[in-house]
């Protein structure tokens, strides 16, 4: 299909995004493109006026900022798998936009533009929640800054205030001892999460000191197993039935949708499955 | 001659242009004031129109026209169905343009016509229409229930059709095994990379139509029949065409709507689908609901196959929509011997987009239902899948065999493929790693499914199409001319859409007339240019088409001989033909083709009465059909606490007996078998209660793509075809057909130890989840 007619500003700096933004409440940000234009193309959304926030350098690419990493919000999922400090501070986001999609989608799809979007099954949400992401978001009133705990409120509906840019996230790096895994459940390598896992785990000596887990899928916001990771300090990582006994609460806190390839009963069962697989592999 | 150049893997000449896109496909077309046409579709599956009202969309910016079904109602007339297959067949009225009822979600209501694209869709919104909703009817068994709601007044049931040969009761009574099963064909919709498109022009009283399709020919008869155009007023091109499949067979409501616009505005017209708007309205395929009987001896020797399908059409019967299950009919009983077969199909109409051909047509479903059955019963006897293979298939020293569908086979050899495949493939290895996991209850199951298959290609013998009341022949016609500078035109009937004709025909052309590959040029798909032909599908092209081709040049060197006879002042018996090159026998004395071809265009010189032009037409009728066959293994591996299927290998050694160019014939069976993979594990065409299609993009319908197919290992033995002078057997729709029940056998055999028998298609990692979880399925 194609899209409804739009006007398009292009932003030639922060502050004009700003003003553009706030000067039209039927505005929207294009960033990547990748989930917006499908919904203008089916005419699921209507914006007035698109604005591009694709050619500012400040919201772009990677910085080392001490004891976190500051990711830039449309940094493309290509440069953030691709980056040197990713990889070596936060391989959990670098294995996890791995997944995201195929090549072409990766070379134009953002960072931030994944964790503004808030689709349940988007990769990059579950990741900001079990790393406790900081989000930060800029308007012209300043910025602020909103734990990824607090940034996903339902369906593709985030705590960003209209008119309000996400401007990149800080990324803890968790140091030395931890351990990642993502895990994405899918049909065909372009396809969606059916349920996915984001799983980060600190052991010693062959045995959990602490995990955190979270849901790609589970729900209408990404969704942090914290039963599970309750029962997962001091478990022995060669002992299956203690491990597997952790992992068996966490679908508690979730709501599994139902759709064309799971229903709610199954997607519970793989988030058990998937969840003791992402924390061995974490671990290993 | 050094090397022939039938054999060799020629790369294939229309790849640049249609890899980088750089050519005429219909989209592309620009022509000036050229107007852009969006059209209005029922989200019901099933209501009456109660009221249109286009008029405020006329005041809409750039629209120049808005029309409803009604604006056409007198001269729309009704879309062809061209298979009347049975006295009973019933062939309901298919408006192009809905007038009163709609009868699937998708089917056209109203249209714009602007001077954009945009304009045009926009302006649908301004379109006024209310529907009082019907009931939607959606699945075979309740259509045929009594007092279900009606898609047709004449009722639910569009024919019924039997075959029968041999005594099936005599086989079945007492019978030591017998086997019965159902079986579902999911409905699919061919993905073909390019949309349709169709641009529509008038100068007046003519026509031209470029379209996306794969039967320039036959839509143009069927156009004029339907449209009231004269044929010859009406010229139709298939310019470059990005795939079918199938789903291109057609006579769509777009093309007949194009051209009435074009008449009505004296304007040209163009429409591309979207991808969405195509996965609703192409014609679906496959959705069937098949129950088959084997009786065998207690040694697992079938004694005879019972066939009960239920096929659903959709709304309407398209222009073969009857005609795809009946192709089937002849396959069920594969390659195996038997005193008895009974086939019978009830057609049934719904509230769903119509079904038609879709890869294979018929032949894919009949394989899959023979395929897997005979592994149940190798399970009921106790032997390996392969063992209850042998024990009934025709062996090659047997051929021709006319088997109980009443078709005669007239060679093959499945001993030899079988071993071929299997030692590729490391059957007996694979099967100890199987026992191995299944004493060690690794989570991760190994399962082999096997598929020796066969199918009847190069449609078709038209006395045939004849007796089963198809409405028109199955032969093929080509030209052949050689051009005053030496090189050769080639005009085919056929309509290529990716399968590489030009390179194909070259390849037939250099070996037959001593020309070289590279000067020899094919024309195709257009009806000017190239004015009779039956068009591409069934795997009919070489087999029938590439024959014309071979036969044509013959004509055209018996005709150069006699010219170069004339020339070289010797009897025409006297010369031999070699390299391009006729050769008076014990002299020097020569005169190449291309010497001859410039003699022809200067008729300075000819002998007495020769018409001064080298070229011949010939029209190629087959005989019989031809019957590839072939046998696949696939490995899987199923996680049994995910219920993921991963394919672990993949080997398929086809008999598709000579072939031309071995590169095609492998991305034929590249192709082939990952659609067929497509079949078993991701795709499927969902319809909700109400009638709608709840996969009407791809990120619901899931066709996989090359990261999700595993390395396929292929190879070929090769029995030559005796039903035409090349040997050849088609190869088009081979890997489509024979894929699916490996893999799905696969995927059964995994599972043998959780009491599984079968997983619906397609297998997707929760069906299969769930037949674990609960057994017998
Ligand atoms: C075929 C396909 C497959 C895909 N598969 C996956 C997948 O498997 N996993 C996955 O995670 N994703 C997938 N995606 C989505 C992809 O990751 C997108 O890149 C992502 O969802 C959105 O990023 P974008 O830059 O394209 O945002 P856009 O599409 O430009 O914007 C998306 C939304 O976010 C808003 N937005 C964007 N940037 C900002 C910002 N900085 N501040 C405020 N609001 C903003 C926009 O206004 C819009 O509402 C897929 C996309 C496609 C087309």
């Amino acid at each position: 299909m194609i899209p409804a007619s739009f006007d398009y500003v292009r932003a030639e700096s922060l502050s004009e995004a700003f003003q553009a933004l706030g000067a039209d409440e039927d505005a929207k940000v294009l960033a990547g493109g990748q989930s917006l234009l499908p919904l203008l193309r089916l005419r699921l959304a209507y914006p007035a006026t698109l604005v591009d926030i694709g050619r500012l350098p400040e919201l772009r690419g990677v910085r080392d900022e001490g004891d976190h990493l500051f990711i830039g919000a449309t940094t493309t999922h290509d440069e953030v798998l691709k980056s040197p400090l990713v990889q070596t501070y936060c391989p959990l986001v670098a294995q996890a936009t791995a997944t995201v999609a195929d090549p072409a989608v990766r070379h134009r799809g953002t960072f931030g533009g994944s964790l503004a979007h808030a689709d349940p099954a988007g990769d990059l949400p579950a990741v900001a929640l079990a790393l406790d992401m900081d989000l930060v978001a800029g308007s012209a009133e300043g910025t602020r800054t909103i734990p990824a705990a607090e940034f996903f409120l339902d369906y593709l509906e985030t705590a960003l205030a209209p008119g309000e840019l996400l401007l990149g996230a800080r990324v803890p790096k968790l140091g030395p001892g931890w351990g990642f895994h993502y895990t994405k459940f899918h049909r065909v390598a372009q396809a969606w999460a059916i349920v996915g896992v984001a799983a980060a785990v600190r052991h010693q000596d062959g045995v959990i000191a602490e995990g955190r887990v979270a849901l790609t899928n589970m729900g209408a916001v990404p969704v942090r197993a914290r039963a599970a990771e309750a029962g997962l300090p001091g478990v022995a990582l060669d002992d299956r039935t203690a491990l597997r006994a952790a992992t068996a609460s966490a679908d508690d806190a979730t709501d599994p949708p139902s759709d064309l390839h799971a229903r709610p009963d199954y997607r519970r069962h793989l988030a058990r499955v998937l969840t003791e697989r992402a924390i061995r592999s974490a671990a290993a | 001659m050094t090397e022939t150049e039938i054999g060799r893997a020629r790369r294939r000449k229309e790849d640049a242009r249609l890899i980088t896109g750089r050519t005429q496909w219909t989209d592309n077309i620009q022509v000036p004031g050229l107007l852009h046409v969006a059209y209005l579709r029922s989200p019901l599956a099933h209501a009456r129109i109660t009221r249109v009202d286009v008029s405020a969309a006329r005041s809409r910016p750039g629209v120049v026209a808005a029309f409803s079904g009604q604006d056409f109602a007198a001269e729309q007339g009704s879309l062809p169905c061209a298979w009347p297959v049975s006295d009973d067949v019933v062939i309901p009225d298919h408006p192009p343009m809905a007038v009163d009822t709609v009868r699937y979600a998708g089917e056209a209501v109203a249209c714009v016509i602007a001077t954009d694209r945009y304009k045009a869709a926009d302006a649908l919104d301004a379109i006024e229409i209310d529907y009082d909703p019907l009931p939607a009817v959606t699945d075979m068994p309740s259509a045929l229930a009594d007092g279900s709601p009606l898609v047709h007044e004449a009722g639910n049931k569009a024919f019924t059709w039997t075959f029968a040969q041999g005594d099936i009761e005599a086989a079945f009574r007492d019978a030591p095994v017998v086997v019965e099963r159902t079986y579902v064909q999911q409905r699919l919709i061919p993905t073909a990379m390019e949309p349709r498109a169709v641009v529509a022009q008038t100068d007046g009283d003519s026509f031209t139509l470029h379209t996306s399709t794969q039967i320039p020919h036959v839509l143009r008869v069927m156009l004029a029949a339907t449209t009231g155009v004269p044929e010859h007023k009406l010229r139709v091109i298939a310019p470059d065409v990005g795939g079918g499949f199938g789903s291109k067979l057609q006579v769509t409501a777009e093309e007949v709507l194009g051209l009435l616009i074009a008449r009505r505005l004296g304007r040209p017209v163009k429409w591309t689908e979207s991808r969405s708007e195509g996965n609703q309205t192409v014609h679906h395929g496959r959705d069937q609901i098949q129950r088959i009987a084997l009786a065998a001896s207690a040694e697992g020797v079938l004694r005879g196959v019972k066939v009960d399908l239920l096929a659903d059409m959709g709304a309407y019967l398209m222009l073969v929509t009857p005609g795809v299950p009946l192709l089937g009919a002849f396959m069920y009983t594969g390659i195996y011997k038997m005193d008895a077969y009974d086939f019978a199909c009830t057609g049934v109409f719904t509230t769903k987009m119509p079904t038609d051909a879709y890869r294979g047509a018929g032949r894919p479903e009949a394989t899959y239902a023979i395929e897997r059955a005979m592994d149940e019963l190798a399970k009921e006897i106790g032997v390996d899948p392969l063992e209850i293979r042998r024990r009934n298939w025709i062996r090659h020293e047997e051929f021709p065999y006319a088997t109980a569908a009443g078709l005669t086979y007239d060679s093959g050899n499945y001993e030899a493929a079988t071993e071929r495949a299997m030692a590729l493939f490391g059957y007996d290895k694979l099967r100890a790693e199987q026992a191995d996991r299944r004493d060690r209850n690794d989570p991760v199951q190994l399962g082999i499914g096997v598929s020796t298959y066969t199918e009847m290609c190069g449609l078709a013998p038209s006395r045939v199409l004849g007796s089963l009341r198809y409405g028109a022949g199955g032969w093929e016609h080509a030209t052949v001319r050689m051009l005053p500078t030496g090189k050769v035109e080639v005009v085919t009937g056929t309509s290529p859409h990716g399968q590489g004709h030009e390179t194909a025909w070259s390849q037939i052309v250099a070996d037959a007339l001593g020309v070289p590959f590279e000067d020899v040029g094919v024309l195709h798909g257009d009806t000017a240019s190239a004015p009779r032909g039956m068009d591409t599908y069934g795997s009919r092209s070489l087999v029938v088409g590439g024959i014309a081709v071979l036969q044509a040049c013959e004509r055209v060197k018996e005709k150069a001989r006699t010219v170069a006879a004339h020339l070289l002042e010797c009897a025409p018996d006297d010369l031999e033909f070699t390299d391009g090159a006729f050769k008076v026998r014990g002299t020097g004395a020569a005169k190449t083709i291309q010497e001859v071809a410039l003699a022809v265009f200067a008729a300075h010189d000819l002998p007495e009465g020769f018409e001064p032009q080298l070229d011949a037409g010939s029209t190629f009728d087959p005989e019989s059909f031809s019957f590839p066959h072939g046998t696949h293994l696939c490995a899987v591996e199923v996680d049994t606490e995910t219920g993921m299927t991963t394919i672990r290998s993949y080997v398929a050694v086809d008999d598709v007996g000579n072939v031309v160019n071995p590169m095609i014939v492998e991305g034929q069976v590249h192709g082939g078998i990952a659609q067929g993979i497509a079949q078993a594990l991701f795709e499927e065409a969902v319809y909700d209660a109400d009638g709608n299609l709840l996969t009407g993009t791809m990120a619901d319908y899931l066709v996989p793509s090359a990261a999700d197919l595993p390395t396929f290992v292929t190879d070929r033995t090769v029995t030559p075809a005796t039903s035409n002078p090349l040997g050849v057997k088609g190869v088009g729709e081979a890997g489509t057909i024979a894929s699916t029940p490996a893999v799905v056998n696969a995927v059964v055999d995994a599972l043998r130890p959780y009491g599984v028998r079968d997983v619906p298609m397609p297998c997707s990692p929760e069906r299969v989840w769930r037949a674990i979880q609960g057994g017998v399925a």
